[in-house]
């Protein structure tokens, strides 16, 4: 029982840090329907602007997680501005071709500036405690904890402020919604703008959590929090979540079982059964496409 | 003349919007069928059951004899089913002879392999496509434009080039869903000549989505109204014009 | 320039041309390493080039005709590599030279099946949804393969024979070239080109959309694989990160510069790339920035690329090149 009570705990920490990814992916395909395959590297480039940060001043963790989600969050807008807004009326594979080749550009950016794995620093002292048979750390409870804030946060957004607002009309119909006086481009360039933050966000975490940080996270985390964002219905908000701690669950339970090396096997071959299954994810909604 | 289409009680409801509601009407084979009525009355919607593109919630379809509620898209143009679209959909970064010929292929035979090995078969089969299709094209009187990107074509043009592939298939039954859609009356006029034309040249049955009155009136052997979704008359353009529901709720909102 | 544009158009034109420089350049794939008349390097980015052009002219037939997006073929290409491996080097290991064909259609074979496999799930799936699921069979493919302790897991198989001549890299690609020309200007070659147009109205023109797909699909896969085993019988060894999204991703470059739709445009990308690709091995992993950069580049400059959808009369059927001309 003391087990799987641990193992569930360390679930919902990788969870979280999933969900919070996911997020980002979700939202992007939200209001422009496209794949942002760069934003995992956004979370890649979140982990190493904490290290630069903080080895240079030793600023509060807050602090800190407040200049990593806005340095990822203007980079996330910056890649949306100069190399999205321009392909928004051209073919889709356009898109999807060109946030892919974001993507590898940062990712090799980064690799050919940092060639080698990096330590991270903890940016607080972790104390451990024993309830039971159980043990958390202050880290755990940390990350855990942030992540939940910033999901509440952007869920207030979401459902009570005017950009939210013009965020869900642009999910429910693009084309309508300038004619409304809803400034289209802004409200994209916020999504952007949050979502890269909260997939910053992560990276920090995720570096406090596992702390050797590599400019190949982008793809061997990142993209599996793609894989949680299209579980749970790509576009849709909460499926993002219920995706990331699915996802954060079967991991965990796949290395508790099963050798470590399976884990993306099984990561990949759950998404290719829900997209036969369920092509739309868990809570997306299917497209309609009128004849 | 026996019935070469039946709708047989057909409902299609998207989510709660009853789109059709147990519609029935049979077309005879040689005839030329309109269905008219307002907006949103579920006229393509009709089309769209008969082609495949959606399955009916209830109810059957059969055409000479045979089921096609279920059957996928291609199947069911196969069985001798041919159609043209409301908003055009012509393959229109491909040139028109292409065009007719992707139609017309489903009368070539020829395997995947002998295609990739390029067999005497398959060469057979491209030349005997490159002519008739030429043919077609050279009697809708597109011969000239055959290497034009069917894209670039003027609207006029595009939709006859629609007809064209649709006859390409060979069907025994010709779906046109607002064929003088943009048109004005003397084109219409001529159209009402051209679809004549098409019915006695191709032997098709014809049955047709139309606003234009004088274009549904004047070519017509028999009309089916909906409206709501729902079939609310059927019979000859005369008795059609002289039908009060049909004048309360279609003719007298909408005088053409 | 413009005298070697006119020159280029005439020789495109002449219809002697073509199988006399097929023969030309069969007689020197042989002399050449033969007599040794260009030193290795050379010979081993010649190689390269016959390589890249199988990968690009066959990620072309989904990607540029069809119209869809896959970023899968690495895995593709990385069955057909293992599966001849495991040929040449366990069950056959005393295979003559001249036989070297037979492991190489084994390991397109495998690719094709598992094109096929991928081609079902095609048929419900579109745009951004099926690029996901290709994504996912590249990782599947990829920890797989880590996970087999026959295939040596993620240190890869070591002593492949090195059987991948001048002579059968350039086979491969006149074959190549050659099925997927007899494929395209077919009524499967139309009804692929009918369903990037327009899959809804392509159906109702009577278009086995599915038989379409799954031919594409598996052709395509095909050559994926003989590209594969090419090359691992060229590196001698090979592991499964050779075979990664930065490979697919390479291929994608070489298919959108040359130009979508287009065969001359899949040789021109991969001879290009190629030789790009060389000249940029002293920048190191900037190469790996330069690479990505320049397909975002396409994607906003220039989305179809060099030749998109334009064909040299070579590689037209002479029915088809005869109506072009009248």
């Amino acid at each position: 029982m003391d087990y799987f009570a641990q193992q569930a705990i360390n679930a919902i920490q990788q969870g979280s840090i999933y969900a919070l990814i996911a997020l980002g992916y979700s939202m992007v395909y939200g209001v422009l329907t496209m794949i942002n395959f760069a934003h995992g590297d956004l979370f890649m480039v979140g982990a190493f602007a904490c290290l630069l940060i903080a080895s240079f001043f030793p600023l509060p963790f807050i602090v800190i997680l407040i200049l990593v989600m806005l340095a990822t969050g203007f980079l996330g807008a910056l890649l949306e501005r100069l190399a999205y807004r321009p392909l928004r009326n051209a073919p889709r594979v356009s898109a999807i071709i060109t946030a892919l080749g974001c993507g590898l550009v940062i990712e090799n950016v980064v690799l050919s500036l940092s060639p080698y794995a990096k330590p991270m620093p903890p940016l607080f002292t972790v104390t451990g405690y024993h309830i039971g048979g159980l043990s958390v750390s202050t880290l755990q409870l940390m990350i855990i904890g942030v992540s939940i804030a910033l999901m509440l946060g952007l869920d207030f957004l979401i459902r009570r402020t005017s950009f939210g607002m013009a965020m869900r009309a642009i999910s429910f119909d693009a084309k309508t919604v300038p004619l409304l006086g809803i400034p289209l481009n802004r409200i994209i360039s916020v999504t952007f703008l949050i979502g890269a933050g909260l997939g910053g966000a992560a990276g920090m975490l995720y570096g406090q959590a596992y702390p050797v940080i590599a400019a190949s996270m982008g793809i061997l985390v990142g993209w599996k929090a793609f894989v949680a964002a299209v579980v749970g219905g790509i576009g849709s908000i909460r499926g993002a979540v219920l995706g990331g701690y699915i996802l954060g669950t079967v991991e965990v339970m796949t290395v508790a079982f099963l050798p470590s090396t399976y884990r993306d096997l099984v990561a990949y071959s759950l998404l290719l059964v829900i997209l036969i299954f369920k092509p739309y994810g868990l809570l997306g909604k299917a497209p309609n496409q009128k004849v | 003349m026996s019935a070469l289409l039946e709708v047989r009680n057909v409902s299609r409801h998207f989510g709660g919007l009853k789109a059709i509601s147990e519609c029935g009407f049979s077309v005879t084979e040689g005839h030329a069928h309109g269905i008219i009525g307002p907006n949103g009355a579920g006229k393509t919607t009709l089309f769209n059951l008969i082609t495949g593109i959606y399955k009916p919630t209830s109810g059957e379809i059969v055409f000479a004899g045979d089921r096609l509620d279920g059957l996928r898209p291609s199947r069911i143009a196969l069985k001798g089913i041919g159609r043209t679209f409301q908003n055009i959909r012509l393959f229109k970064q491909l040139t028109v002879l292409e065009n007719v010929r992707i139609a017309y292929d489903s009368q070539l035979h020829y395997s995947p392999l002998e295609a990739l090995l390029t067999l005497p078969r398959m060469g057979r089969n491209e030349a005997e496509s490159i002519a008739k299709s030429s043919a077609l094209l050279e009697a809708f009187g597109l011969g000239a434009l055959s290497e034009s990107l069917a894209g670039d074509l003027p609207y006029g043009l595009q939709r006859k080039l629609e007809i064209a592939r649709a006859i390409a298939l060979n069907p025994r039954l010709l779906l046109l869903d607002e064929p003088a859609a943009g048109l004005n009356s003397g084109e219409t006029a001529a159209l009402t000549e051209f679809l004549r034309w098409v019915r006695t040249e191709y032997k098709v049955t014809l049955l047709l989505i139309e606003h234009h009155m004088h274009l549904v009136m004047g070519l017509c052997d028999r009309i089916t109204v909906l409206d709501f979704g729902q079939k609310i008359a059927e019979g000859t353009p005369e008795e059609i014009r002289g039908n009060k529901r049909v004048i309360e709720a279609y003719l007298g909102a909408d005088e053409e | 320039m413009a005298a070697m544009a006119a020159f280029f158009k005439k020789l495109g034109a002449n219809r002697y041309a073509l199988p006399v420089l097929l023969a030309v350049g069969f007689v020197l794939s042989l002399v050449i390493p033969q007599y040794g008349l260009l030193n290795g390097y050379v010979q081993f980015v010649l190689i390269m080039i016959g390589i890249n052009i199988i990968l690009s002219a066959s990620l072309n037939l989904v990607n540029g005709y069809m119209g869809e997006f896959s970023v899968g073929h690495a895995g593709f290409m990385s069955l057909g590599a293992y599966a001849s491996a495991v040929l040449t080097v366990k069950l056959l290991p005393d295979l003559p030279d001249a036989f070297f064909f037979l492991p190489v259609i084994v390991g397109g074979l495998v690719a094709a099946l598992a094109g096929f496999l991928l081609a079902l799930l095609s048929f419900k799936t579109r745009g951004d949804y099926l690029a996901i699921i290709t994504l996912a069979f590249l990782m599947i493919v990829k920890s797989a393969l880590e996970n087999i302790p026959y295939v040596g897991g993620p240190r890869g198989m070591l002593g492949i024979p090195k059987l991948t001549t001048m002579a059968w890299a350039f086979f491969w690609v006149v074959v190549t070239i050659w099925v997927l020309r007899n494929l395209l200007y077919s009524k499967f070659g139309r009804a692929i080109a009918a369903i990037r147009e327009d899959e809804i109205a392509a159906n109702s023109m009577g278009v086995r959309v599915r038989e379409a797909k799954i031919l594409a699909f598996s052709v395509s896969a095909f050559f994926a694989g003989v590209a594969g085993a090419l090359l691992a019988h060229l590196l001698v060894f090979i592991n499964p990160s050779s075979f990664d999204i930065l490979k697919s991703t390479e291929m994608l470059v070489m298919v959108y510069l040359g130009g979508i739709g287009s065969l001359a445009g899949s040789i021109l990308g991969a001879v290009i790339y190629t030789l790009l690709s060389n000249w940029l091995q002293d920048f190191g992993t900037w190469r790996m920035v330069i690479m990505p950069l320049i397909l975002v580049l396409l994607m906003l400059f220039r989305p179809k690329g060099i030749m998109g959808f334009r064909e040299l009369p070579w590689f037209l059927p002479k029915r088809e090149a005869r109506r072009k001309d009248s």
